[in-house]
């Protein structure tokens, strides 16, 4: 045995070389995982610098009792409230799109589409997140708000319903494939059970699989939520940029991110009042998708587990 | 007990009961396809509408010419240029970074705090709006590194806003990687970078291209930070070629530069009353939403043609 090492092949110093260049690399490649940890870190701490110098103008109690929002008018005010009751409002509307088309989307994928059919539609129905929000945008503002005026002629151009319907169908794809992945987790012998005792697969899905699966559809929707709180341009461009404190979807509305990318498209000196606001207004919107997201996530992890 | 049975004494009431049940189950095979077929409907609508009415303005101008008051003359030269360097960008940012990442915590990370740290880190990223990226941007590229409203900052912005994408798959198409042939490798007294770079990097780069193009598909489309960090979206000019006649034959001065991109154009013209502009806006985002659909498709492509030939 030992002859054999000490043969040429493996010298000593080829060995040491090949040690030295894996530590080499593999602090390389720790100093690219900690990429996304100073990320995050930079994230908070330019939200915290940037925001404390605006709550040093602007009351805290202010920021959240006031209901007007103009920190850009002579009379200023800044009450984030008309921002969160828009945010909130298309929120809703691209819930109750999303909630129900998503779920009925997973239950037909995971329980009774064919195999091949599965493996074709799920790729294709990605394409749906994959639209580059703009462009629904677009489609909202030129498409669907003129079907709706339609039916309801006093809606004005800009409104938060058009915006919110595009926003629901956009996130579709990801609460479907959330849920199925639910879905598909609950074990086999749970609906073998079931469909012993004679229920038909509808029944299967509707009472043992979906409850079996029910926190990995609340992560669904959950993080469907945090990505409608987060959605920018659909709103900026079909539901108009004014700041107005009111929760019926049909009258145009600023949201939180609509408000940020107003105040970008002017010119706003480094270190203004103004400027500081829209880090005030991220801070707020950060914080909560931030909620939702760790609320999501550890529900994901709960339905991966549970079986 | 039996007092539950008796009622399916009856045959007949038993027999309505599983004919309604099952009538009821072929209800929901037809309304899960309509919803399914509604859904991809409007991706449909979606393109036809766009290319209906930004169809007055595809042609060869519509590629060369500069942004222009004038609707039937203005182009989006400036915009597509400026769209493909910041994917450069991009892509030589977020690619490198995140397939490291992903290889040092599938292959390397001992399961410890420092680890989760970072496995939080990534999944958190994951769901952070895309304009918080942009006010990162601002406040640190823009005026902390002195990078200005610059093709370089847009860049790096959307890098860090694909990162996670990029890791992610790099995580999943690395563990779908056999452990028997890493432990073939080290018994042949391979090292740890040996085993990655000679057996497990060859094996996932199907994976690994396939999250590349998905994120940078994400990238092209993404407007808001882009917006924030203040692109302009009049630009009569171009940036500087990389490449030049003279030593030394590649210049970086197009880093510096102010730029303009595709969705914000798009963007621009959607916001201008006029409705002439909003032909351009259709045609830009037919343009733009081909792009991304074209680079999911060749991602599923690829992922397909990967999995056909890979034999475990």
């Amino acid at each position: 045995m030992s002859e054999a090492i000490s043969k040429p092949g493996i010298s000593r110093k080829a060995l040491r070389y090949r040690k030295l260049r894996d530590r080499i690399i593999e602090s390389l490649l720790v100093a690219s995982g900690l990429v996304a940890v100073f990320t995050t870190l930079a994230i908070v701490a330019i939200l915290l610098i940037e925001s404390t110098a605006f709550f040093e103008h602007v009351s805290l109690i202010e920021f959240f009792t006031d209901t007007m929002w103009t920190p850009l008018f002579a009379d200023a005010h800044y009450g984030i409230l008309p921002l969160v009751a828009g945010t909130l409002t298309t929120t809703m509307v691209a819930l109750l799109v999303a909630v129900p088309l998503g779920t009925t989307i997973a239950i037909y994928l995971s329980e009774f589409a064919p195999y091949q059919v599965r493996e074709s539609v799920k790729p294709v129905l990605e394409l749906l997140g994959a639209v580059p929000t703009v462009v629904y945008g677009y489609f909202a503002l030129t498409m669907v708000t003129p079907v709706l005026q339609y039916f309801m002629p006093e809606l004005p151009g800009f409104n938060m319903l058009s915006a919110g319907l595009v926003i629901g169908l956009m996130i579709v794809p990801y609460v479907s494939s959330v849920s199925e992945d639910a879905m598909r987790a609950v074990p086999r012998y749970m609906r073998e059970g079931s469909y012993a005792m004679g229920a038909t697969r509808l029944q299967t899905a509707l009472r043992v699989v979906v409850p079996g699966a029910f926190s990995g559809l609340a992560a669904a929707f959950i993080l469907g939520i945090s990505r409608a709180v987060g959605e920018t341009m659909v709103v900026a461009i079909a539901a108009g940029m004014q700041p107005n404190f009111t929760f019926d979807p049909r009258e145009p509305a600023a949201t939180i991110t609509a408000y940020i990318v107003q105040v970008s498209l002017g010119d706003l000196p480094h270190g203004s009042i103004g400027y500081q606001s829209i880090f005030a207004a991220g801070l707020v919107l950060m914080f909560i998708t931030l909620i939702f997201n760790v609320v999501g996530f550890s529900l994901t992890r709960k339905f991966r587990e549970a079986y | 007990m039996s007092a539950q049975v008796a009622p399916y004494r009856n045959v007949d009431l038993l027999r309505q009961g599983l004919s309604r049940r099952k009538m009821l189950d072929q209800l929901f095979v037809i309304v899960g396809l309509i919803v399914m077929l509604a859904c991809l409907l409007v991706l449909a609508v979606l393109f036809i509408d766009l290319i209906r009415d930004g169809s007055s303005r595809f042609g060869w101008d519509f590629f060369t010419n500069f942004a222009s008051r004038r609707p039937e003359r203005a182009g989006i030269l400036a915009a597509w240029v400026g769209t493909s360097l910041i994917m450069l960008v991009t892509a030589m940012c977020a690619v490198p970074v995140g397939v490291a990442a992903a290889i040092y915590l599938e292959e390397y990370a001992p399961k410890n705090w420092f680890t989760a740290i970072i496995e939080i880190n990534v999944t958190n990223l994951a769901g952070v709006p895309s304009i918080v990226y942009g006010l990162l941007a601002l406040g640190l590229f823009v005026y902390q590194f002195d990078l200005g409203q610059s093709i370089a900052a847009a860049g790096l912005t959307l890098a860090l806003l694909i990162l996670p994408i990029v890791i992610v798959a790099t995580r999943e198409s690395i563990r779908s990687v056999p452990k028997a042939i890493r432990e073939a490798a080290y018994g042949l007294g391979a090292t740890r970078w040996e085993v990655t770079k000679d057996h497990v990097l060859p094996y996932s780069t199907g994976g690994i291209l396939t999250g590349m193009i998905l994120g940078l598909s994400r990238a092209i489309g993404e407007t808001a930070p882009i917006i924030t960090i203040g692109a302009l979206s009049f630009i009569a000019f171009l940036p500087q070629s990389p490449i030049q006649s003279e030593f030394p034959f590649i210049s970086f001065q197009w880093l510096d530069e102010p730029f303009t991109a595709m969705p914000i154009q798009m963007f621009n013209w959607v916001s201008r009353p006029d409705p002439e502009f909003q032909a351009n806006a259709a045609a830009a985002g037919a343009i733009l939403l081909a792009m991304t659909l074209m680079m999911n498709a060749v991602a599923i492509w690829i992922r397909y043609r990967f999995r056909k030939k890979i034999n475990w």
